[in-house]
């Protein structure tokens, strides 16, 4: 089966320091694959390549066969690639339902007419995108009074607007109570199960990574140090130092603990 | 000498800390523990008020310190040490230690650029140099020097070993070693178990702002279920 | 090459003085980050306090005593300025400090005028330095090379100071992060003060120092804030070196210009700043400056709704009042009362980019003069009709607005607001300069609308029609997906970007179709006046419609258009008394600090806690 994503020897270096180096990983149809490693690993500017935030200082990224690198991340939504961020953003000045309409006026290229009442436009497919994230009863509620949860949610729905085939997602769970993190990433995982879309996510929480990603990659100074399934991670040593520290420095405080 | 009561902060919408509560007796030295996410960043500006957390009080020397703006907490004797390095790029060394400078503090050995030169030696060697031709590693000892200047009683630490290479994490815990032996009072961050060991008393782990563990590192090394469940993979 | 070294020693000599208040206003905006509007008027105290000073001062030292102590007392005016009308509102949005500012220009304006009377006073000329030098066979005067000897000792005394004094390591520190100088014990309320007490004395020091030369007058306030900008724009804000140079060029362009293009001095000083940030959008020794998530500050505006049944009843009735006005009103109610509509709709176009968009333009003026210039011009050279030219002159201001926004948009936040400015004072200097064909200061007259509008009521009819209606149409594009995409590109750039909205694509056009319906303003204006002149697209126009926008709240239009209306009435009431500026800026200056979120924003807040009007959920 054809990869959804593939990444090729991605690399950034910013000045002398190489953040992330040639790396190299697949996303296939309908998986969950999570991108973990410390502070300062590369995940952030990896994945910030992959929107088209960031231009890469060599390698490729391939998205059903066509190379996205130096696209706009407007482009690249527009191919198929939905995103949520790691601090929320949203359009604090609208209510929750014209946050989705704003996305789906947007996809029917309709951002340009000065004509119609933007509030009247996409109203009801908007509801069904709040419906599935469970905010349709909060649909008329500024945006800015929502709880954290909600935005994380309403983030979601916006994301789906445009039928998306990838869903690029940046820390789902940060920033949210503990039991509110297992019933967004639940949500989620349900949604693009149902609508067989593939998801690459970043998680700091490993509650979150274990309990949903179907592979993970781990990211170490800027280089791919493991990828594999749940357990081969769980039991890999090297990801175990890399984020309990050691290395030679500290080899006789290990001997001795 | 710090008492944090149920505190919680915030980032805009998002909460970070949700009721911390912990205390640090003088001449301690404690690591605070984490994943990164975890808040302990947040933990470390809530005490200094650079996050002012919404509820709860943190008290230094028994006075109550939320709602004072960061520069009176930093008078009162609390050094703070940033992550990410932020030191003044445009500075040379010698300025943005000035930066820090503060009068003698009684009960705390004054601290003079010289004296400061003793325990950064490579910092000595460039003193003319601007922030941004430094290395990581001087960055990072720079922000140290630049707290210290201020003869602070408690020095906070946010994750000192981030982001540098093996040789200087050493030469940092050295360091830290140091400023132990003036009698300071040192909150450090740490995602290194391994460094936090080596040179703190007592650990705190705290994940999803909220305080998991605190004890002796013998007391944490009893209880692997805990390093298991909130510091490894 | 006897006269053009003279010339280059004169630009040098000017240059002093441009340096000095620029630089204040660099270290001002790089530490505080205050765009400091009333920088001119500090110049123009410090050269008032030292021809006050001179007359009491005798002889070659009481001269140059004079210099320093205006520069002293204009410093400790800079503090009581900064302590009484800043301190209480660094809190507040950003911009809205600009607004403070405006008021103190006007306080100032009339405490001149007050003490020093209405007429220009000659300078004294320096003891000592009273004659010419012959250099290469051409007259320089003494106190020009005096002014070239002294410059080099004021930039090592601001060198020393801001390089080796601990007040100038802290100032450069905090220029670069003010946060952690204050967790590193420093209390920045001082260090501001410090700083405000600084940038106010070099700019008084310039005033002073200048007297030889240009003497002193009410006028010199404004006349050197466009260069001071410039220079600070030009060199990069907060940086002292680029000050520097930035004013020896500009200084030393100027002087060349006037023999060899002497119809183009002003032009050619805003051709070199839009060429410089056209290479270098943050100016020569300038740094990118990252922009904030949010084009606004503070609490996030409320969702907009079009107006219900009950609104729309009141505002057809206040429409339909409006069109009684004829059958009760006097010809000055009528005429008043359009100029009013015509203000209102000029304020409503730069709310729908500022308000919606976020885009904070400093130049709008440049639009409704434009209109008012290109039906004008067209009248005046091609005899059309008043109807063609009056649908024509929309069309030129936004064409206007559409070639110089393709040419801000790379810039955001002040450095976007600044570049409006410098492609509105160009467009005003070349209208100035350019007289054989637009009439300079003299203006074009005889601009007057066909016969079938002639007289006071049919006209008042015709801009209670065009007027009303580009504020409704205004209104409703704000409403419209156009309007939604373009708060959105505010609310969240990333968001938008990120779901296929071309951001900057959408701010150009908002851009662009503001600029239309400003131009739409002008042209009602030029044929209700008959005549129009440079004054239209001065910096003080742009200003007029940002205080009203700022004191009506940003948030609502109908913030602009009340906020519009009332400043239109309260001018016309105020300037029948002497010193109404005083009053005016005072005025203002009690709005921002009383009310922060503007006149209807504050009146909807109080309205909400006495229960008049629903309040939001979730307010407590």
């Amino acid at each position: 089966m054809n990869p959804i994503l593939e990444v090729r020897d991605l690399s950034k270096s910013f000045g002398g320091l190489k953040a992330v180096n040639a790396v190299n990983f697949k996303v296939a149809e309908g998986e969950l694959l999570a991108l973990i490693g410390p502070n300062g690993a590369g995940k952030s500017t990896c994945f910030n390549m992959l929107m088209g935030q960031l231009k890469p200082s060599s390698g490729e990224v391939y998205f059903l066969g066509e190379n996205l690198v130096g696209k706009f991340p407007r482009d690249i939504w527009r191919k198929g690639i939905g995103r949520t961020f790691q601090i929320t953003a949203t359009y604090a000045s609208m209510t929750v339902i014209e946050n989705v309409q704003m996305a789906l006026m947007s996809f029917h290229k309709r951002i340009y007419s000065m004509l119609p009442y933007a509030h009247k436009m996409y109203k009801s497919e908007a509801l069904e995108f709040l419906q599935m994230v469970g905010l349709a009863d909060q649909a008329e509620r500024h945006c800015a009074i929502l709880a954290y949860g909600d935005l994380k949610r309403l983030e979601l729905a916006i994301a789906l607007c445009h039928n998306p085939t990838l869903l690029l997602m940046d820390e789902p769970t940060a920033g949210m109570a503990p039991t509110e993190r297992e019933s967004v990433m639940q949500l989620t995982a349900d949604i693009v199960t149902e609508k067989n879309i593939s998801v690459l996510f970043t998680e700091h929480d490993m509650d979150v990574v274990f309990g949903h990603a179907h592979r993970i990659l781990v990211l170490n100074r800027g280089e791919l140090i493991a990828n594999g399934s749940v357990d081969e991670i769980r039991n890999n040593p090297m990801v175990q130092e890399v984020y309990l520290g050691g290395g030679n420095l500290f080899e006789s405080e290990e001997a001795a603990s | 000498m710090i008492e944090v009561d149920s505190i919680n902060s915030f980032y805009g919408k998002a909460q970070i800390l949700n009721d911390l509560s912990f205390s640090i007796a003088a001449g301690e030295v404690v690591s605070i523990l984490g994943r990164n996410g975890a808040g302990k960043t947040t933990t470390l500006k809530s005490i200094m008020q650079l996050v002012r957390p919404r509820t709860g009080s943190v008290k230094f020397n028994g006075t109550e310190v939320v709602g004072s703006p960061p520069y009176k907490v930093a008078k009162m004797g609390l050094g703070y040490v940033p992550e990410e390095r932020r030191i003044f790029t445009d500075l040379t060394i010698l300025e943005n230690m000035e930066v820090g400078r503060q009068p003698a503090r009684e009960g705390v050995p004054e601290w003079s650029v010289d004296l400061l030169f003793e325990l950064f030696p490579n910092l000595s060697e460039r003193r003319n140099n601007r922030g941004k031709a430094l290395s990581g590693g001087e960055q990072q000892m720079l922000t140290i020097a630049r707290t210290m200047m201020g003869n602070p009683t408690c020095l906070l630490l946010d994750e000192p070993s981030e982001g540098i290479a093996p040789v200087i994490v050493e030469q940092m815990a050295e360091t830290i070693m140091q400023i132990k032996k003036q009698r300071l009072t040192v909150v450090l961050s740490e995602q290194n178990l391994h460094f936090a060991r080596l040179v703190a008393d007592r650990a705190i782990i705290i994940e999803g702002g909220q305080k998991r563990f605190d004890g002796t590192f013998a007391e944490l090394d009893a209880q692997p279920e805990i390093q298991e469940k909130y510091l490894s993979v | 090459m006897g006269l053009f070294v003279a010339q280059l020693l004169t630009g040098l000599a000017n240059a002093a003085t441009l340096f000095l208040v620029a630089s204040g206003l660099s270290l001002i905006f790089g530490v505080t980050r205050i765009v400091n509007f009333a920088h001119g008027s500090f110049y123009m105290l410090g050269a008032f306090i030292g021809y006050s000073l001179m007359q009491v001062l005798p002889g070659m030292f009481g001269f140059w005593v004079s210099v320093l102590l205006a520069g002293l007392a204009v410093g400790v005016i800079g503090v009581i300025v900064e302590i009484l009308v800043l301190r209480p509102v660094y809190k507040a949005p950003e911009l809205f400090q600009l607004v403070a500012t405006f008021g103190v220009i006007l306080v100032i304006q009339d405490l001149a005028l007050l003490t020093w009377g209405a007429d220009d006073v000659l300078g004294p000329r320096a003891p000592g330095l009273k004659g010419i030098v012959r250099v290469l066979g051409e007259p320089v005067p003494k106190y020009d090379l005096a002014l070239i000897a002294i410059t080099p000792f004021i930039l090592f005394g601001l060198w020393y100071l801001i390089a080796k004094t601990r007040l100038g390591i802290l100032v450069r520190a905090a220029t670069q992060d003010r946060e952690m100088v204050g967790a590193l014990g420093v209390n920045q309320a001082w260090l501001f003060t410090g700083v405000f007490f600084l940038g106010a004395t070099l700019a008084g020091l310039g005033g002073a120092i200048q007297l030889p030369k240009g003497g002193a007058d009410l006028l010199m306030d404004f006349n050197i804030l466009a260069a001071i900008f410039v220079v600070v724009v030009i060199g990069g804000m907060g940086s002292l070196p680029g000050a520097y140079v930035a004013a020896a060029l500009i200084s030393i362009l100027n002087v060349f210009g006037v023999t060899y293009l002497p119809q183009s001095t002003l032009v050619l000083m805003f051709v070199v700043m839009a060429v410089v940030l056209m290479i270098k959008p943050y100016g020569l020794f300038g740094r990118e400056e990252v922009a904030g998530e949010h084009g606004q500050v503070g609490e996030p505006e409320r969702p907009i709704k079009p107006a219900g049944i009950a609104v729309r009843l009141l505002v057809a009735f206040g429409i339909f009042l409006l069109a009684l006005l004829p059958w009760f009103g006097s010809d000055f109610a009528q005429v008043l009362t359009a100029d009013v509509i015509i203000f209102c709709l000029f304020a409503a176009s730069l709310h729908f980019i500022l308000g919606l968009g976020g885009l904070v333009s400093f130049g709008h003026a440049a639009f409704f003069g434009g209109g008012a210039y290109v039906a004008a011009l067209l009248v005046s050279y091609l005899q059309t009709p008043m109807e063609v030219a009056f649908l024509l002159a929309p069309i030129g201001a936004g064409f206007a607005a559409f070639i110089i926004g393709w040419l801000c948009m790379r810039l955001t936040g002040v450095y976007f607001a600044m570049l409006t400015l410098a492609f509105a004072q160009l467009i005003w200097s070349l209208v100035y300069q350019w007289g054989e064909f637009t009439g300079g200061d003299d203006g074009l007259v005889d601009i007057w609308p066909a016969a079938w509008l002639n007289g006071t009521t049919p006209y008042y009819y015709f801009t209670l029609f065009f007027g009303i209606g580009g504020i409704l149409i205004l209104r409703h594009v704000a409403h419209s997906p156009f309007g939604y995409a373009l708060r959105a590109s505010r609310d969240s750039a990333r968001q938008a970007e990120a779901t296929g909205i071309n951001t900057k694509r959408i701010q150009w056009a908002a851009f662009t179709f503001a600029g239309a319906l400003a131009g739409l303003s002008g042209a009602l204006f030029v044929f209700s006046k008959g005549s129009v002149f440079p004054t239209e697209l001065e910096i003080g126009r742009s200003f007029d419609a940002l205080i009203v926008i700022f004191l009506g709240g940003v948030k609502t239009l109908s913030g602009a258009v009340v906020g519009g209306a009332s400043l239109e009435y309260a001018k016309d009431f105020l300037t029948r008394f002497e010193y109404w500026r005083l009053t005016l800026g005072l005025i203002i200056i009690f709005v921002v600090i009383v009310a922060p979120e503007g006149i209807s924003g504050t009146m909807r807040k109080m309205a909400e806690r006495v229960g008049i009007i629903r309040g939001r959920e979730g307010d407590s």
